[in-house]
């Protein structure tokens, strides 16, 4: 295996205090430099993305006087992919008095992220969610509330306690709305610069320190250079690399590989959320799932026919020939088991050739007892919207015919390694939200990601970036700086590539392949066999790739394809590490089943003495083996424990 | 099925821009609209022509990124948005006229995509609370009814597409201010700046050259997310308020 | 924003005087003194606090303000509406807009014409399509007799255009007014519908009675 890569040394995080793991957070406050409020004016910072965790902070450190450059893709901030979050966020209120504590949630989400995370982070993480739903309700973010005026909670995802605030099924539109008018509001003040339909291309680095991006405006091409005294990368996760997954068209990995070209570590890049009620796929043309709410396994019940290839309408399947396999294999949690399992349950069930629909993916998840036992109205009420939903992709109706569901891509976990102070491994280079390795490591559970991008954009970062700060302004720096004319000099030699190449095939076409490897050998299962083969096969596919492409028009214009065409070349770059990842992760870990780490009973098996490390990864040059630092994780406070759903 | 389309086509900002007729075949019911947009364009790139632009992100319905006048409607003949709508709607044979959003206030970028800047001008000019981070009480601290709240919630729901500006035959973008201001009227938090937003909200909707509104309502009849019509009697109600109460100064 | 308040504010006071002036002419039903003193008290009203046809002149100078304000206004917005959309639609729909409501700069104007001509025909003796006369009643009996047929027609389609004109002017004053809410949409509407048609059929009632020589 060592052939793919070389390891180093390891490494840790410098910043994190020590002590009580409840005080840890107040004691880096305390022991964090401070910038005068009349220096932060002098101080500027980039924040590139404007999804929950970049319009935050875009607009708090806005607030806090500094001066802010914020950038988006999309031709305004409040697009940004977190407005498709539905389920919920959650917050240790214990306003339900039904023994939630900030402990508890800490605990909780430790234990959700298969001891791969850091309990000082997700502590802080914990301590921090209280805060963001005060902010967001004085904001004027309308969370789900009862007959009292009160706030509503509900559970989520098998936890036992109701701390998940939600606000229909659009939660996350909800809470970006808010920050969005936030950051509008600095704008209107004159504290932030937006600029939207910006893409950032390179990150500029001088003298070790991150000090600015390229960016290419995408209405007239121009290829931009931003400095500042700090730059802070909030663009979201690159669950588009399996081309087929819930994210947006446009989420991308560029802002974060550029910086990894640079020298930032590159974290856990095989840790992906797969989430298992989504609508299956329809046909070759499909250009993105869909995901429905989890709640749906609340009510429904999801089967397959005993017999593989069954065709028959599944109204006329008797009782007899159907397999509740959730409910047989694990009576206790039933249909209602964690993310992962549900999913491969369902894989599985489909590798055996028992699946349902066009192409054989799919599983049902049928309501007819629910309606029986509910009543029609009941199941509407709760449900109606996501059944609509269906219904309008589909065409089918879901009160009559059972829905067919099949797992997908999700939410990515890996992401450039920071420390506590959210700092990367290069020195003034913040990463928040899913652009950084996540909080909640290896986590299989819902309404997390919400509450880490909120927690780091309005509550950890502007803390923590003030310790950075404090040393600036850094030496000015323009575009007659080398390093700054040398990124755009890379920008623009890589652009006429594209354009130059004018080969047989779509930009899109290879994107599919790509994400069908991705899929088939980096996905749910993995064994070391595939994941060989899928390195090989990304690798000869790229080279394809700047052969043959077609890209066509002009960089001075709008170019959806070129667009495209640099972010899928990146995304080559990362399948490869995500794939030697997930090769020397020789463990079941999280939303992963590794074949070669199972129980006798076919469920998955971690490896704490071997793998309890974030791996954190190295760029070692163009065409070299990438290197492998590891950050060994310590457990004081909960004890590390294989999971059981039997 | 096959469709004809009958596609604008821009290059840029200043060019004048004609429609083009493309023939698309094979299209199944089940392809999103953009879907099928993508398999004509898949084959344009091949052909050498270049790809139709047009914007899109989610797919599914709530970044309110996409939009094209579809036959004279906005979002096409289901109401819901253009990446929501599929090929089952409509027929085998179908012509199919495909235009981008018609506003002064959304200049034309290229094809189909437009400039919709001017909504996020309006928010600046006072669609928010001023919560400053970290200064917030207990969440619990005011309570709101619940009526309020799910009025407030229809309102927010609005994803700033710009359909009701497209449909309305004065090209005017009260809906959408509309929505902003009873969204944040609705609640408790949003009283101390309640004249003053809706005012300067309104002053800067009608500097970015979007029409007046007379109650047409052919709005809220495309608006994807059902924004009612009659927060656009609410704003009025608020802006009459302020005009009396003198705030408008 | 202002230019919305003032047509709406204008908008109710043209209607009450539609509504008004509709009472008025339905006096013809009793006959001529009864309608005649009605012309007469008009001009007699406030007496003697304001001078003889004071009241009538108060009024033609409000009604005078409110039609040129609410046509500056109307011409305005329009004007607006067409630098907002300098590029036409190649292909249009109306999805639920009715037909009044997208008449009602096209009824307007024909509105507007009409009370020109009605004012020279009626009020001040200019026009005399069935001769001169002193007496308000006779003027109009005379003018709506079947030889002068197209001048009936001339007001039945005025009279059809305020109908349209109102269904969605009432409406809409309404909603400019922030009266309108949700709940109350549908009867708010049915008002709107009920006044338009009143009043279209109430102005209706006189010329047509004249010309099928109801009235004499
Ligand atoms: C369908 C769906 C449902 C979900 N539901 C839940 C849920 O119920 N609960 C939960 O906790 N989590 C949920 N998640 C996960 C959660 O929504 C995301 O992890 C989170 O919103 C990410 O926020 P972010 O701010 O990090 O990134 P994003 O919101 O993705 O924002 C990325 C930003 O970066 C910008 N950007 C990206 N690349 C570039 C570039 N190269 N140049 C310039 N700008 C760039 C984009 O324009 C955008 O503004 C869900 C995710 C999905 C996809
Ligand atoms: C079709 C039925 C109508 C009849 C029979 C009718 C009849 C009359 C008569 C007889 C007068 C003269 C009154 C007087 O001088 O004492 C008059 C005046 C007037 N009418 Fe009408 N009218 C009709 C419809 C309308 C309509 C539809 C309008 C408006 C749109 C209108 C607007 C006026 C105005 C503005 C005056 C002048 C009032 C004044 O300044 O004295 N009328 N009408
Ligand atoms: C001089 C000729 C007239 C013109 C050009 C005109 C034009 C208009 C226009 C363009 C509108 C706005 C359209 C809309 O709201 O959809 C309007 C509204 C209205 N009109 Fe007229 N109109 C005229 C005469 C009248 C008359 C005589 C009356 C009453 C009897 C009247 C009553 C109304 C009312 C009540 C409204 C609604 C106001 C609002 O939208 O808030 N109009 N008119
Ligand atoms: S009001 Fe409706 S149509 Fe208008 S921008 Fe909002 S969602 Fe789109
Ligand atoms: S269609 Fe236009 S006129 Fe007003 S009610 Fe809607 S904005
Ligand atoms: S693409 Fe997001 S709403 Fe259509």
């Amino acid at each position: 295996m060592k052939d793919l890569y070389i390891e180093g040394d390891e490494i840790r995080d410098e910043k994190a205090p020590a002590g009580p793991v409840a005080e840890r957070w107040d004691q880096r406050r305390f022991s964090a430099k401070l910038v005068n409020p009349a220096n932060r004016r002098k101080l500027s910072v980039i924040v590139v993305g404007t999804g929950l965790a970049g319009a935050s902070a875009a607009a708090t450190l806005g607030e806090a006087g500094y001066q802010v450059k914020s950038f988006c893709y999309q031709d305004s901030p409040r697009r940004a992919h977190s407005i498709a979050a539905q389920g919920g966020i959650n917050a240790a209120k214990n306003y339900r008095n039904d023994g939630d504590s900030i402990y508890r949630l800490f605990y909780d989400t430790v234990k959700g992220g298969d001891f791969r995370s850091r309990e000082s982070n997700v502590y802080r993480l914990s301590q921090v969610s209280v805060e963001i739903i005060d902010q967001c309700v004085a904001q004027g973010v309308p969370f789900a509330r009862e007959y009292g005026g009160l706030l509503d909670n509900r559970s989520f995802g098998g936890v036992q306690v109701s701390r998940t605030f939600y606000a229909r099924g659009q939660t996350g539109q909800q809470l970006l709305i808010g920050a969005y008018q936030a950051l509008e509001r600095q704008v209107q003040a004159g504290t932030v610069e937006m600029n939207t339909r910006h893409e950032m291309l390179e990150l500029i680095v001088v003298d070790g320190r991150a000090r600015g991006i390229v960016a290419r405006d995408m209405v007239t091409g121009e290829i931009e250079t931003h400095f500042a005294d700090a730059v802070v990368l909030s663009s979201g996760g690159y669950g588009n690399v399996f081309y087929l997954s819930t994210n947006a068209m446009g989420c991308n990995v560029t802002a974060t590989w550029r910086a990894h070209r640079k020298g930032a570590y590159f974290a856990n890049p095989c840790y992906t959320q797969i989430h298992p009620t989504c609508i299956p796929v329809s046909g070759d043309y499909q250009s993105k799932l869909t995901l429905m709410s989890e709640s749906l396994r609340n009510d429904g019940r999801i089967w397959v026919p005993n017999e593989a290839g069954d065709t028959r309408d599944p109204r006329e399947i008797p009782e007899e020939e159907r397999d509740y396999y959730l409910e047989r294999i694990y009576p206790a949690f039933g249909n209602l088991v964690p993310r992962d399992i549900a999913s491969r349950a369902a894989k599985n069930v489909c590798d055996e050739g028992r699946g349902v629909g066009p192409g054989g993916l799919g599983v049902y998840l049928d309501f007819a007892d629910a309606i029986k036992r509910l009543g029609r109205p009941a199941v509407e009420a709760k449900y109606g919207n996501l059944f609509d939903m269906y219904q309008r992709i589909t065409g089918e109706n879901p009160y009559e015919v059972p829905m067919r569901i099949y797992p997908a891509v999700h939410y990515t976990m890996g992401g450039l390694w920071v420390d506590y102070d959210l700092q990367s491994s290069i020195p003034g280079l913040f990463v928040t939200g899913e652009a950084n390795f996540s909080d909640h490591g290896a986590n299989r559970l819902g309404a997390s990601a919400l509450m880490q991008g909120l927690a780091d954009g309005y509550f950890v970062l502007p803390n923590t970036i003030n310790d950075y700060l404090a040393a600036g302004p850094f030496e000015e720096v323009d575009e007659s700086t080398p390093e700054a004319g040398e990124a755009a000099e890379a920008v623009r030699a890589r652009i006429d590539k594209l354009l130059s190449i004018n080969g047989n095939r779509t930009v899109d076409s290879f994107h599919k392949e790509l994400g069908h490897i991705m899929w088939d050998y980096c996905g749910m299962e993995r064994n070391e066999e595939g994941l060989r083969k899928a390195v090989e096969r990304i690798r000869e596919l790229r080279e394809e790739f700047w052969q043959n492409v077609r890209v066509l028009g002009e960089n001075e214009e709008l170019n959806q394809s070129l667009e495209k065409a640099g972010r899928v070349a990146d995304f080559f770059e990362l399948a490869e590490l995500m794939c030697i990842d997930a090769l020397h992760r020789r463990e079941s870990c999280g939303g992963h089943f590794r074949s070669e780490s199972q129980t006798e009973d076919g469920e998955a098996l971690r490896h704490d003495d071997e793998f309890a490390y974030v791996a954190a990864w190295e760029f070692g040059g163009t065409g070299e083996p990438p290197v492998l630092r590891k950050e060994p994780l310590e457990y004081e406070y909960v004890e590390m424990k294989q999971r059981s759903y039997k | 099925m096959n469709i004809t389309l009958r596609v604008w086509r821009q290059k840029g900002p200043d060019d004048k821009g004609r429609m083009v007729t493309y023939k698309v075949e094979d299209v199944s019911p089940d392809m999103s609209f953009l879907e099928m947009l993508d398999v004509l364009n898949e084959r344009l790139i091949l052909e050498g022509e270049e790809p139709v632009a047009f914007d899109h992100d989610c797919r599914e319905g709530i970044c309110g990124a996409c939009g094209v006048v579809i036959d004279g409607e906005a979002h096409g003949p289901e109401t819901t948005t253009t990446c929501q709508l599929h090929m089952r709607s409509f027929s085998d044979g179908d012509t199919i006229t495909v235009e981008p959003w018609r506003a002064k206030a959304f200049p034309v970028i290229k094809d189909l995509v437009v400039d919709r800047g001017a909504f996020d001008r309006i928010i600046q000019a006072g669609g928010y609370i001023s919560a400053p981070t970290g200064t917030a009480p207990d969440a619990h601290a005011s309570p709101v009814p619940k009526a309020d709240a799910d009025r407030a919630f229809d309102a927010a729901t609005c994803i700033g597409c710009g359909a009701c500006v497209a449909a309305c035959p004065n090209a005017s973008g009260m809906l959408f201010t509309a929505a902003k201001v009873t969204h944040l009227g609705m609640l408790p938090q949003g009283q101390p700046e309640r004249e003053a937003r809706v005012v300067q909200m309104v002053n800067q909707h009608d500097e970015e050259d979007f029409g007046g509104c007379t109650n047409i309502g052919e709005c809220a009849a495309v608006c994807p997310k059902g924004i009612p019509l009659d927060t656009i009697s609410q704003l009025n109600r608020d802006l009459l308020g302020s005009l009396s109460s003198g705030a408008a100064e | 924003m202002a230019l919305k308040s003032a047509m709406a504010v204008t908008g109710v006071i043209l209607v009450l005087f539609l509504i008004a002036h509709m009472y008025g002419n339905l006096n013809a039903f009793a006959g001529q003194e009864a309608f005649d003193t009605y012309s007469h008290h008009l001009r007699e009203l406030g007496e003697p606090m304001l001078p003889h046809g004071g009241f009538l002149w108060i009024m033609r100078v409000v009604l005078l303000a409110s039609v040129l304000i609410h046509t500056y206004a109307a011409v305005a917005l329009w004007r607006r509406a067409g630098r907002a959309r300098p590029v036409r639609y190649q292909v249009t729909k109306r999805v639920q807009r009715s037909y009044s409501s997208y008449t009602m700069r096209y009824g307007g104007i024909m509105i507007a014409l009409f009370t020109v001509f009605h004012v020279l025909h009626l009020t001040t003796n200019t026009i005399h399509p069935g001769g001169r006369s002193e007496s308000p009643y006779e003027r109009m009996v005379a003018g709506f007799q079947p030889e002068f047929w197209y001048v009936t027609l001339f007001y039945v389609a005025a009279v059809i255009a305020v109908g349209f004109h109102l269904r969605h002017g009432i409406w809409s004053a309404l909603a400019t007014l922030g009266i309108n809410r949700q709940s109350r949409q549908r009867s708010l509407n049915i008002i709107a519908t009920v006044i338009a048609a009143a009043l279209t059929i109430g102005f209706l009632l006189t010329p047509l009675s004249v010309t099928f020589g109801l009235v004499e």
